[in-house]
């Protein structure tokens, strides 16, 4: 039986040190990690990444086992990672108020 | 077997359609009018708009509009000049016109302005209509298909359900003999070394190779690369995952060479299609959305588009019909009825990769035999053309051509 439960998390490749949620995943809930417990310090969008493990700046960040881009910042296991702590190693992304994947982006 | 449409050059069609084509942006209108002519007749959704809006000519832009006029899903073509445009009306209506198919050329400019030129456009689609039902039929195996694939409005789901189903839709068609087609360079940064690695001959992996270089060099220029705002909404943070993910959709085939848009694939196989113009930067983005992409692999022969969406875009397509697999369980819900395919289940557990890329691929002979796909019932039938220049391709492109 696997020590870890990573909930509604999923690892695609055992190389990477990220993982996708594939149901919206609420604010407060817990999730078992390699490192232990640690519990979500905000919502994750389902398709949105957490890191597995602590990620250190400048690491490359790895899903389907494959390079997605660099850390910008350190990186906490269970943390949010996307467009705040991550970057392109070829050309920067755009992005609008949506971008956390919980603000509308829309206005009155 | 598909029944489907014989053309004079030997090319079957799934589809027979009047496209209504105007020639520069001030006859657009006139062009739009003929076609809303035949709204709420039988023949809605036959009579289909196209064109390209700029008045200066471009090379690229003449031969694309030549090939869109000689689909096979193509029955007969009104072009629709201003008069004082540069577009070169004689080259495309002759070369419609020694493809076999009825072909008339109206000039707003000598046709007495807009309300008779709509008249006589209408007029003449009205006694065509006709004449094109009785083409010929022959049948048609899969093995004569070519399906092009696209993802759009893409978000964290679409690589790891729609795109993989897409993929495993390619396999078993590539396996019964017919040609696919995948694109966009721009999204393949990142993938061009194990892209390689599945090309048939080591010169095309080169190739393969080089042509991702180029769209990376083509897009620094401009400074975004094909990544739009939604991409991050929905969970994508970098180009190279976004890449990562769309790689998938052309499935576990060997690539069988790379063509360029217009050019059609000489054999089955798996076909990685350049998009991305050559020599300097000029005219602006490669494919300025996912309909620029889209007419690019109908005019390489494409009967049909697979397009993947996990953010839910709802577009289809003129002359060739668009099944859309919608990747995020969530956009199902909310837009079922414009998604052919809930490639959602993945998501959620209910079915497997193989199951859906089955369903993708048997509603892909479906619609080839003549059902609907949502876009087409809801009257989708985007089209856009700009300016591009491309320079031909080598031979090392097409090892199965030699």
């Amino acid at each position: 039986m696997t020590p870890f439960d990573f909930g509604p998390f999923l690892l695609l490749s055992d190389k990477d040190n990220v993982l996708v949620a594939r149901a919206n995943a609420p604010e407060g809930l817990t999730v078992t990690l390699e490192s232990g417990p640690t519990t979500l310090t905000r919502a994750i969008p389902m398709a949105h990444k957490i890191a597995r493990r602590s990620i250190a700046e400048g690491d490359t960040i790895l899903k389907y086992g494959m390079p997605i881009g660099i850390a910008t910042a350190a990186i906490a296991a269970g943390e949010h990672v996307h467009i705040h702590n991550i970057r392109s190693a070829y050309t920067a992304t755009i992005s609008l108020q949506d971008a956390d994947g919980v603000s509308a982006g829309v206005s009155l | 077997m598909i029944d489907a449409w014989l053309r004079a050059d030997g090319r079957k069609g799934i589809r027979n359609t009047v496209v209504v084509a105007y020639l520069v942006e001030c006859a657009h209108f006139v062009a739009s009018e003929i076609v809303h002519r035949f709204r709420n007749t039988p023949f809605e959704g036959e009579v289909q708009l196209i064109g390209f809006p700029g008045c200066y000519p471009n090379e690229y832009a003449a031969q694309m509009m030549e090939k869109l006029c000689t689909h096979p899903n193509v029955g007969a073509v009104l072009f629709v000049s201003l008069g004082c445009e540069s577009f070169d009306k004689v080259r495309v209506a002759n070369a419609v016109d020694a493809s076999a198919r009825p072909v008339k050329t109206l000039v707003i400019q000598r046709a007495g302005g807009t309300r008779s030129t709509v008249q006589a456009g209408a007029d003449w689609i009205t006694q065509t209509l006709g004449q094109i039902a009785q083409g010929p039929r022959a049948p048609m195996g899969v093995n004569e298909l070519i399906i092009g694939t696209v993802c759009g409005g893409s978000d964290g789901t679409s690589g790891i359900s729609g795109n993989p189903a897409a993929g495993k839709a390619f396999d078993l068609l590539v396996a019964e003999g017919a040609a696919c087609i995948f694109e966009e360079t721009g999204e393949l940064i990142g993938c061009e070394e194990i892209m390689a690695e599945r090309a048939i001959t080591p010169e095309l992996g080169q190739i393969l190779r080089e042509s991702v270089h180029k769209a990376e060099r083509y897009y620094a220029t401009l400074g975004y690369g094909s990544f739009a705002a939604g991409n991050a909404a929905g969970g994508l943070s970098t180009i190279e995952e976004k890449s990562l993910g769309a790689y998938v959709k052309s499935g576990d085939s060997p690539i069988s060479g790379l063509i360029k848009p217009g050019d059609i694939p000489p054999t089955g196989g798996l076909y990685l299609m350049d998009v991305v113009p050559d020599g300097e930067v000029r005219f602006g983005f490669p494919n300025i959305s996912d309909n620029a992409e889209i007419v690019e692999m109908i005019a390489s022969g494409a009967h049909m588009t697979l397009f993947v969406t996990g953010r839910g875009s709802v577009v289809g397509s003129a002359i060739s019909p668009v099944i859309k697999i919608c990747a995020n369980p969530d956009t199902w819900r909310a837009l079922s009825e414009d998604m052919d395919v809930n490639a959602g289940d993945i998501i959620e557990g209910r079915r497997s990769i193989p199951e859906v890329g089955q369903e993708i691929r048997d509603l892909v002979v479906a619609v080839a035999g003549g059902q609907q796909t949502k876009s087409e019932e809801l009257g989708h039938r985007e089209f856009i053309l700009t300016y591009k220049s491309f320079e031909p391709i080598g031979p090392a492109c097409l090892p199965s051509a030699a």
